[in-house]
């Protein structure tokens, strides 16, 4: 549920990063906000529980500047990951523009990461939202592992199980070291920006 | 979904919210939707509070009221409000999809405040566009 307000010609739109449990999505905002921190008036925020896992969400607001002559405000959100967190996750999606779905490469969260995008699915539905319409990318994150030595999933099998049927756009990539971090919320946030200027025009 | 609100609509809904609820010793109002945008913010010039998260949180927080509300048997609680020690915080829903944060100090009781936000709301909710998130 994006929001034009003309008098201040800004367009505020809602970012949500969703995925399995320990995909690394609190770690893409953390990454964000580390890169940008000094130019920032608030701070993140996030809402954990004692053994540091997202109880509800982190929140990142990210004035993107100006396009058209509108201040375009994005506000980053995640989600938490755990199955038994659902209610709190579905509260997140409430009116949510563009999702950033972070999959886990490694090789034994495979039957995770499908069961997460069907959890979206299902999540959306409950908003009237379709998966297949609303703007998305996939983040096939933790490729850094590899070369610890740790079995991951090739990106091939990954496209094959989770972006067979959306085909949208996806990305390898390391958010622990920020390895294509910035450009996923790129493209994430242009997907976003044609969306809502279709269903403006 | 996409909803759009004129310079005018924006100024009248300020002036609502300044007349009924800033002037009377309201520190901050902040009018938001239920994705957490902020679509009007109001204050007495002496408040510095992060608008932004506050949204985000308001709206998060109201949320998960309205989901314990349900698993309880209530179709909503009608009373949300948080006490502090110098500063307070009220929420009011607004047709189905906005929420009135209200932030104030001992100045203002809590019953006299709930009949202004009530008459502000009563304003504000022929000046929204209805939507379904």
């Amino acid at each position: 549920m994006a929001f034009v307000n003309l008098k201040k010609k800004e367009v505020q739109a809602k970012i949500v990063y969703y995925g399995p449990g320990r995909g690394g999505k609190t770690t893409n905002l953390e990454f964000i906000y580390n890169r940008i921190r000094s130019q920032m008036q608030n701070e993140m925020v996030t809402i954990k529980t004692h053994g540091d896992r997202t109880l509800f969400f982190d929140f990142l607001p990210l004035n993107i500047g100006t396009i058209k002559g509108y201040s375009i405000r994005t506000q980053l959100y995640t989600v938490p990951g755990q199955v038994k967190y659902n209610a709190t996750r579905r509260l997140v999606l409430r009116g949510v523009d563009g999702i950033v779905f972070v999959a886990d490469s490694m090789a034994v969260r495979k039957e995770k990461n499908i069961s997460s995008l069907k959890n979206l699915e299902e999540n959306l539905a409950a908003y009237q939202k379709d998966l297949y319409k609303i703007p998305i990318v996939l983040q096939y994150n933790k490729r850094d592992l590899g070369k610890k030595g740790v079995p991951l999933l090739s990106i091939e099998e990954m496209e094959r199980d989770l972006n067979s049927k959306l085909k949208a756009p996806s990305f390898g990539t390391s958010a622990m070291i920020g390895h294509n971090v910035v450009a996923t919320l790129k493209k994430a946030i242009q997907m976003t920006m044609i969306s809502l200027q279709r269903t403006l025009m | 979904m996409t909803y759009i609100l004129e310079q005018k609509q924006i100024e009248e809904i300020e002036q609502v919210l300044s007349k009924s609820l800033i002037d009377l010793g309201v520190h901050s109002v902040i009018l938001i939707d239920m994705a957490g945008n902020i679509v009007v913010d109001q204050d007495s010039g002496n408040s510095d509070h992060d608008i932004y998260s506050l949204a985000a949180l308001a709206a998060g927080n109201y949320g998960a009221m309205n989901a314990m509300a349900n698993i309880v048997g209530e179709d909503e609680f009608s009373l949300l409000f948080h006490k502090g020690e110098t500063a307070n915080i009220h929420f009011s829903k607004i047709l189905s999809d906005y929420l009135l944060v209200s932030i104030f100090g001992k100045e203002i009781s809590l019953g006299f405040l709930r009949l202004k936000v009530a008459e502000a709301v009563a304003k504000i909710e022929k000046l929204l566009p209805t939507q379904s998130a």
